[in-house]
C-alpha cells in the first residue's frame, strides 16, 4: 500500500450536491442535441478543485472495507474484445503535494503519457468526448479516461507497457473480454503483467449501471429518439433509467449478445448472433474495399440501401396487404444483387449501406423477439457498433417501434462501447 | 418474406435447348381426361398441376345364379374385370426454359373443352400470363402464393405418409421420416424464399404470417454473387460445400483462445460472421466466403424460426422454398442452427413435395367444387418420381438435372381414411417392423429378393389374362417399370419415404395397376376357394368331435396351417407351383411343434376359459384354405362363445389375399352349409367390413371410415391379425389398447432368420395391455 496514501473518505459524499456538466463531442455525434460549447483542451486539462463528489450510486457501494482494500495507482480497467481494446483509466486528480513526491518515475510517466495525449501511437485514440470529469471513485478524485485500440495492436501495447517498466507497479491489471483469456499468457511473458480475468458480460452490467448511475443528473447518459419513425421528426432527447429493471441489454460489438437484466446481480444472456459489427465490417471490406470502420460508415452514409435490397413494394408495386407489410419494407437484403445488370449498376456505397441496413435490421428483429419471449419493453443497445453510428440507431429505434406498434423502446447510452472495461474498473475498486 | 421473387435473369434457363422431343406416355399422363389445370411459375421451374380421370381395370367378382344356371362347372362365383374410373391428380415440375413446348404438348392433347381457366400462382405466374393464355386458350386466375403454399402443405402431410423428414447429415440414413400425427395441427412453415415467411397454421383456413426477415434465400445469391462472382445458385451451395468458414468467421476461441466456459459457448461457435474478412490486405477464396455466407444465413433463419416457435409454442417446424428444395447443404446448416438454438427441442422438418404445394394449393382452389378435401389420396408410386438427391457430392449424375421431369401422382381412395380407434397411441404408432431406409443389410436381401420374384410375377400376369394377346407386352412394361423402380431404390432408398416391404409390396401392385394387371392372382384364388370350400364340412365335422381344449388348439394349428398356404412367399409358391395337391394336412405337419419362436398360447387358451369377448376384429390375410379352412373355423368358435365377430378384408386385391368382394360370396356360401355361420350372419354378429387398403400389408393408422366405426359401435376388445404380412411385416410391434392376438408363419427363411426362428417358425403373440393404462383409460381421476 505504499502508493496508497489516502483512504476513502466518506465524511466527503454530498449527495445532494449536482455535478456538474461534462463536456462531449457533437462533432461525430451528428444527431447528438448537445450544445454546450467544447474545447478538447479544456476537458483533458480538467479542474484542480472538485465540485464534483459522487453520485447516490458510488456511495452505496462503498463500505469500509473498500477503504482498507484501495488498490494502489494505477487505476486501469480492460475490454479485449474481438475487434477492440478498450481501456479505462482513472486519472487522480487530488494528488497531494507529498502523495507526488512518492509518486514513483513509472506512474507519473503512464499518467502523463496517457493524459496528455489524445492519440497513441497509429491506431489508439482516446475519446476525449466521453471522459468524466470530477468523479470520485473509492474517495478518491479524478477524471476518467476511455481509450480504445484494435485487437492486433496488442503486441504493441504490450511492449509499451514493458517499454514503461508498467510491471514495477505491481498493479492488478482487471481484464475482460475474450482477449483476457487469450492474451494472458502474452501480457505475462512480454510485459510481465499478471492479469487478473473477469467475466466480460458480468463486467458489462456493472459497468452499465455505474455509469448511468454517476452522470444521471447531466446531460443524460441515457437517450432515446423521440418520433422513430418520421425522420423529420426524429430527435435524441435524454431518458432518464431510474428503475431500470427489467431491461434487456444488446451489446453489439463484433458479434451481438443479449442479455436480460433483473437486477445488477440477476441477468441472463438470452440469445446472441453472429452478426455484429464484426459482420458489417467484414463484409464492407470484401464488397468495397475499404479497411476501417469509420471508413465504412462514411460510405454507408453516402448510399443507397433501396438499389441493393429487394423490397415489397418491388415484388408486389405497394404494399402487401394480405399479412400487413409495407410497400417499404425490406423483402429480401441484397435481393437485387439476384440480377446481373444491378449488380453492375451499384456503388460502393450503396453496397456500404446495405450492409448497414442489414446487419442492424437483424439485430433489431432477434431483439425484437427475445423482448416478447423475455416480457421485457425496454432494450438498452450498447457496444462499438454503435460509436459514431447515428444511421444505425436511428433504423433500431425505427424497427422497435413500428414493429412493435410503439411498445417497445430503444434505448442508448453515450459510452456505447467502455462498459465492459469500466466493469473491469470496478471490480478493481470493489471485489465483488 | 415468401418466394416474392425470383430473377430469372440469372437461371440459365433461356439458352438451353428447347426442341426437347417429351415422351408423352410418361410425362403428361390422361392428358385426354385433364381438367382444373393449376400452375405455379418460380424463378427456375415450373409446376403444372390437373386432374384426370383414370379409366383402368378392375377384377369383380359376381356370384353366380345358383337357381338359373346349374351348369357352371365348380366354380362359385365369376370373374369378369370391368372398367374402372378412378381419380388422379397430377403434378409436373419442370425447368421453366420448356413452359412453351410444354404448353404446346398440353394443348394439343387436351380434349376436354370444359375446362376455361387456369389457377395460377408463383412469382413467375405474372410473366408468363400472355403466353399460358396464348397457348391454353384458358385464363389465368391468380392465387395468392402464401394461401396455395399452406393448402398444398396441408394436403400433403394429410395424405402422404412419411411426407416430412428429418435431415441427419452423418447418420446411417440422411432422411428420417416421421409418421403421419393425427392432427397436423398446429405447425409453423418457415418459408425460406428470397426472404423468410414465418406462417403459423392452425387449422386449414387458419393461418398467419406471424414474421419474418429479409435476410434469406436472395441475400445468399445476391450477397454470393457479390463477393463470388459466382452466378448460379446452385453453383453457390457448390462452392459452400466445399469450403471452410473458419478463415473467415471469426470464432469464440479466435476471442477467447478457446471456450467462453461460464457461457457454455464452445471454441467452435462463430462469434462474427466474416469477423476476419475485416482488413483489407487479404484475400479469401470463394468457397471459404460462400460457406461463412451460408453458415451465418442459416443460422440467422434457424434463430429466427426458434424465437417465433418458442415465442408461439410449437414444435413442429417445416421448412421449405427454394433455398431448402431438396439441398442437403442447406439442409443440413438449418438442422444444424435449429438444434443448437433449441438445444434439440425443435425439430427442423422438411417436406418430400416441398417443391409442389404451391401448385397443389392452387390446383386445390380451383378444385374446391369437387371438394378434393373430402377424399384421402394416396401417392401412386408407380407415376410418381420420388425424392431425388441433389446433393453435389452424393451423385453427380443427378446434377444434371435439366431436362428432368419430376412427377407427383395421387389416386383419390375410396373413402376416407382414418385411425384404428384401438390404437394405444396413434401419434407414435409406426406400421412397420423394419425400416429398410435405416438397415442396409436388410434392404439389401429385400431388394434382392423382390428382384428375383419379379419374373414370377410376370409370368403369373401373363397367365391371369389368357384372352389378351398384348398382355406379354404389358407385362414387360410392368417388369421394366418395377425394376426400375427397384434399382432407383437400391440408389435412393428414401425416394419414397421410408423404404419398408409393405412398400416394396406397395409399389409393385401400384405397378401391376399401372399396365392393367388389376388381379393376376384372381384365377388361383378361385380355383383355391373352390377346392377349399368342398373340405368346409368335413373340417368343421373333425373339430367338433373333439374336446373343449384341443378343440382351442386345433383352432389355432388350422389358421396357422392355413397360412401357410401363400402365394406371397416365395418359399411357399415355389412350393405351390410345383406340387398343386399340397394339403392342409401336410401343412399342418410342416408347422413348427410348441413351443413356437413366440408362443402365448397358454395364456390365450387360459383367456378362452374366462368370459366371452364383447366382439373380435379379425384382419384376415390369404383366400383358398387360409380363410376357408384355418379362419372360418376359429370364427365359427368365437360366435359360438358368443362374441361378435368383424372380417376385415382387403378393399382391393393385393396378391392371393381375399378381397372383401370375394369374401362376401364365400361367407354366403359357407353360411349356406354352416347354421352357426349362418345365424351369425342374420342375427348381424358376423359381419363382413373392407379395409380401405389394397395392400398385403396393413397400415392400422389408415383403415376405412366404416370399419373404425363399426369398431367404436360393437365395443371391440380383441383384434386379430393374421399372416405375414400384416402381423409380422406391419404390426409386430403394433400396441392396442384392447386385447390383440397376431398369428404368422414365417414362409421366408432370411425373415426366419432374423428374428431367430426357421423356415415355417410359428408367431402366436397374444397381448393384453397393461392394466395400469387400461385402467387409466377407464377411470378417469
Amino acid at each position: 500500500m505504499a502508493f496508497n496514501g489516502h483512504q476513502c473518505d466518506d465524511e466527503s459524499i454530498d449527495e445532494d450536491e449536482t455535478p456538474t456538466k461534462q463536456p462531449r463531442s457533437n462533432k461525430e455525434m451528428p444527431g447528438c442535441f448537445i450544445n454546450e460549447p467544447k474545447n478538447e483542451a479544456a476537458a483533458s486539462a480538467g479542474r484542480a478543485t472538485s465540485d464534483r463528489r459522487t453520485s447516490n450510486s458510488t456511495a452505496r457501494q462503498r463500505s469500509d472495507s473498500v477503504k482498507k482494500t484501495r488498490p494502489p495507482f494505477p487505476w486501469f480497467g480492460m475490454d479485449i474484445g474481438g475487434t477492440l481494446v478498450k481501456l479505462v483509466y482513472f486519472e487522480p486528480k487530488d494528488i497531494t503535494a507529498e502523495e507526488e513526491q512518492e509518486e514513483v518515475e513509472n506512474l507519473k510517466s503512464i499518467r502523463r503519457y496517457l493524459t496528455s495525449n489524445t492519440a497513441y501511437g497509429k491506431t489508439g485514440i482516446r475519446d476525449v468526448h466521453l471522459e468524466l470529469q470530477d468523479l470520485t471513485l473509492c474517495g478518491r478524485t479524478g477524471n476518467l479516461h476511455f481509450i480504445r485500440f484494435p485487437t492486433h495492436d496488442l503486441p504493441a501495447f504490450l511492449q509499451m507497457g514493458r517499454n514503461k517498466h508498467f510491471s514495477s507497479l505491481h498493479t492488478t491489471l482487471c481484464a475482460t473480454g475474450g482477449g483476457a483469456y487469450k492474451f494472458e499468457a502474452d501480457f505475462r511473458t512480454m510485459a510481465d503483467l499478471q492479469l487478473h480475468k473477469l467475466d466480460e458480460l458480468d463486467c458489462l452490467i456493472r459497468g452499465v449501471l455505474y455509469i448511468d448511475s454517476v452522470v444521471s443528473s447531466g446531460p443524460s447518459e441515457c437517450y432515446y429518439f423521440e418520433n422513430p419513425t418520421d425522420p423529420d421528426r426524429c430527435i435524441q432527447r435524454p431518458y432518464t433509467l431510474e428503475n431500470p429493471y427489467p431491461l434487456l441489454l444488446v451489446n453489439i460489438g463484433s458479434g451481438v449478445s443479449i442479455l436480460a437484466v433483473y437486477s445488477e446481480s440477476n441477468y441472463k444472456r438470452v440469445t446472441g448472433t453472429s452478426l455484429g459489427g464484426g459482420t458489417f465490417l467484414g463484409l464492407c471490406c470484401l464488397l468495397t474495399g475499404c479497411s476501417t470502420f469509420e471508413e465504412a460508415l462514411e460510405m454507408a452514409s453516402q448510399g443507397e440501401s433501396t438499389r441493393v435490397d429487394k423490397l415489397v413494394r418491388d415484388i408486389y408495386g405497394g404494399d402487401y396487404e394480405r399479412f400487413g407489410l409495407p410497400g417499404w419494407a425490406v423483402a429480401s437484403s441484397f435481393g437485387n444483387m439476384m440480377s446481373k445488370d444491378k449488380r453492375e449498376s451499384v456503388s460502393k456505397e450503396d453496397l456500404a449501406r446495405a450492409t448497414l441496413v442489414t446487419i442492424t435490421n437483424n439485430i433489431g428483429s432477434i431483439t425484437r423477439m427475445c423482448a416478447l419471449n423475455e416480457n421485457i419493453e425496454r432494450v438498452v443497445f450498447v457496444g462499438n457498433f454503435l460509436r459514431v453510428n447515428t444511421l444505425s440507431m436511428k433504423l433500431l429505434a425505427y424497427a422497435m417501434d413500428y414493429w412493435s406498434k410503439g411498445q417497445l423502446k430503444a434505448l442508448f447510452l453515450q459510452h456505447e462501447g467502455y462498459f465492459g472495461a469500466v466493469g473491469a474498473l470496478l471490480e478493481l475498486l470493489h471485489p465483488s | 418474406m415468401a418466394e416474392f421473387v425470383r430473377v430469372d435473369s440469372s437461371t440459365s434457363g433461356h439458352t438451353m435447348d428447347k426442341s426437347i422431343t417429351l415422351p408423352p406416355d410418361e410425362i403428361f399422363r390422361n392428358l385426354e381426361n385433364a381438367k382444373r389445370f393449376a400452375i405455379d411459375i418460380g424463378g427456375s421451374l415450373t409446376k403444372l398441376a390437373y386432374y384426370s380421370t383414370v379409366q383402368h381395370k378392375v377384377a369383380k367378382v359376381r356370384s353366380f345364379d345358383h337357381t338359373t344356371k346349374e351348369a357352371t362347372g365348380d366354380n362359385l362365383y365369376e370373374i369378369s374385370v370391368q372398367e374402372e374410373v378412378t381419380a388422379r391428380l397430377h403434378f409436373i415440375k419442370f425447368e421453366n426454359a420448356y413452359i412453351e413446348t410444354c404448353l404446346d404438348f398440353v394443348k394439343d392433347h387436351l380434349v376436354n373443352t370444359e375446362t376455361k381457366v387456369i389457377k395460377a400462382t408463383g412469382g413467375g405466374a405474372h410473366k408468363f400470363k400472355e403466353l399460358i393464355e396464348r397457348k391454353l386458350g384458358l385464363k389465368v386466375d391468380k392465387e395468392d402464393e402464401m394461401t396455395c403454399l399452406i393448402k398444398g402443405c396441408n394436403f400433403v402431410l394429410r395424405n402422404i405418409p412419411h411426407e416430412a423428414f428429418v435431415y441427419a447429415k452423418h447418420a446411417d440414413s440422411e432422411f428420417r421420416f416421421q409418421t403421419t400425427q393425427p392432427d397436423i395441427f398446429p405447425y409453423l412453415l418457415v418459408n425460406i424464399g428470397s426472404g423468410v415467411s414465418i406462417v403459423k397454421v392452425e387449422s386449414e383456413d387458419k393461418f398467419e404470417r406471424i414474421g419474418g426477415s429479409s435476410i434469406g434465400g436472395g441475400t445468399f445469391w445476391g450477397l454470393g454473387a457479390l463477393l463470388t462472382k459466382t452466378k448460379r445458385f446452385d453453383e453457390l451451395l457448390q462452392l459452400a460445400s466445399k469450403g471452410q468458414h473458419t478463415s473467415v468467421d471469426m470464432l469464440v476461441k479466435d476471442i477467447y483462445g478457446g471456450s467462453y466456459g461460464s457461457l457454455g459457448l464452445t471454441g467452435d461457435l462463430i462469434a462474427s460472421s466474416f469477423g476476419k474478412s475485416a482488413t483489407a490486405d487479404k484475400e479469401f477464396s470463394k468457397e471459404d466466403m460462400a460457406k461463412s455466407l451460408l453458415h451465418m444465413i442459416s443460422n440467422d433463419i434457424g434463430q429466427l424460426a426458434c424465437l417465433y416457435a418458442k415465442l408461439h409454442n410449437l414444435s413442429r417446424v417445416y421448412f421449405g422454398g427454394f433455398f431448402i428444395r431438396g439441398h442437403p447443404v442447406t439442409m443440413h446448416t438449418i438442422t444444424y442452427s435449429i438444434n443448437f438454438f433449441t438445444k434439440g427441442e425443435v425439430q427442423a422438418l422438411f417436406l418430400r413435395h416441398e417443391g409442389y404445394l404451391g401448385a397443389i394449393g392452387a390446383f386445390l382452389k380451383g378444385a374446391e367444387e369437387d371438394n378434393p378435401n373430402q377424399y384421402s389420396w394416396g401417392e401412386n408410386y408407380a407415376g410418381s418420381s420420388g425424392l431425388m438427391s441433389v446433393s453435389p457430392d452424393m451423385n453427380p449424375m443427378q446434377r444434371a438435372r435439366s431436362g428432368t421431369f419430376d412427377m407427383l401422382e395421387m389416386d383419390r381412395l375410396e373413402g376416407k381414411l382414418v385411425n384404428l380407434p384401438l390404437l394405444q397411441d396413434a401419434s407414435s404408432y409406426i406400421p412397420d417392423t423394419v425400416d429398410l431406409t435405416e438397415d442396409a443389410h436388410a434392404r439389401e436381401y429385400w431388394l434382392y429378393c423382390f428382384e428375383e420374384a419379379l419374373d414370377g410375377v410376370v409370368k403369373r400376369a401373363v397367365a391371369s389374362q389368357p384372352d389378351m394377346p398384348e398382355a406379354a407386352e404389358r407385362a414387360e412394361k410392368f417388369r421394366q417399370k418395377y425394376r426400375h423402380k427397384l434399382q432407383t431404390l437400391r440408389h435412393q432408398p428414401f425416394a419414397y419415404g421410408s423404404l419398408t416391404v409393405r412398400s416394396l409390396l406397395d409399389t409393385r401392385e401400384h405397378c401391376l395397376n399401372e399396365f392393367n394387371f388389376p388381379d393376376p392372382y384372381s384365377k388361383i384364388k378361385q380355383r383355391e376357394n373352390d377346392m377349399a370350400l368342398k373340405y368346409y364340412q368335413k373340417a368343421v365335422k373333425c373339430l367338433d368331435e373333439l374336446s373343449w381344449e384341443e378343440r382351442q388348439y386345433a383352432l389355432v394349428r388350422g389358421v396357422l396351417a392355413g397360412n401357410v398356404f401363400d402365394w406371397g412367399a416365395k418359399a411357399v409358391s415355389d412350393v405351390l407351383e410345383s406340387d398343386p395337391e399340397f394339403g392342409f394336412e401336410q401343412a399342418k405337419r410342416q408347422l413348427e411343434e410348441r413351443p413356437w419362436l413366440v408362443d402365448s398360447y397358454d395364456q390365450w387358451f387360459e383367456r378362452l376359459k374366462g368370459p366371452p369377448h364383447k366382439c373380435a376384429m379379425f384382419f384376415v390375410d390369404n383366400s383358398g384354405v387360409d380363410i376357408i379352412l384355418g379362419v372360418m373355423p376359429f370364427v365359427r368358435e368365437l360366435l359360438s362363445r358368443g362374441t361378435e365377430v368383424v372380417l376385415a378384408s382387403n378393399s382391393g386385391p393385393a396378391l392371393n389375399d381375399v378381397t372383401n368382394g370375394e369374401l362376401q360370396i364365400l361367407t354366403e356360401s359357407i353360411a349356406a352349409m354352416d347354421p352357426v355361420i349362418q345365424a351369425g350372419l342374420r342375427e348381424d354378429r358376423l359381419t363382413l367390413v373392407q379395409s380401405g387398403s389394397s395392400s398385403p400389408c396393413l397400415d392400422l393408422s389408415r383403415l376405412d371410415k366404416v370399419l373404425a366405426m363399426v369398431v367404436r359401435e360393437r365395443k371391440t376388445d380383441l383384434v386379430i391379425i393374421e399372416g405375414m404380412g400384416r402381423a409380422i411385416h406391419t404390426n409386430y410391434y403394433a400396441m392396442l389398447r384392447c386385447e390383440s392376438l397376431k398369428m404368422a408363419v414365417i414362409k421366408n427363411s432370411w425373415l426366419a432368420d432374423r428374428l431367430g426362428g426357421k423356415l415355417f417358425s410359428v408367431v402366436f403373440k397374444y397381448e393384453v395391455p397393461a392394466p395400469s393404462q387400461h385402467s387409466a383409460a377407464l377411470t378417469p381421476s
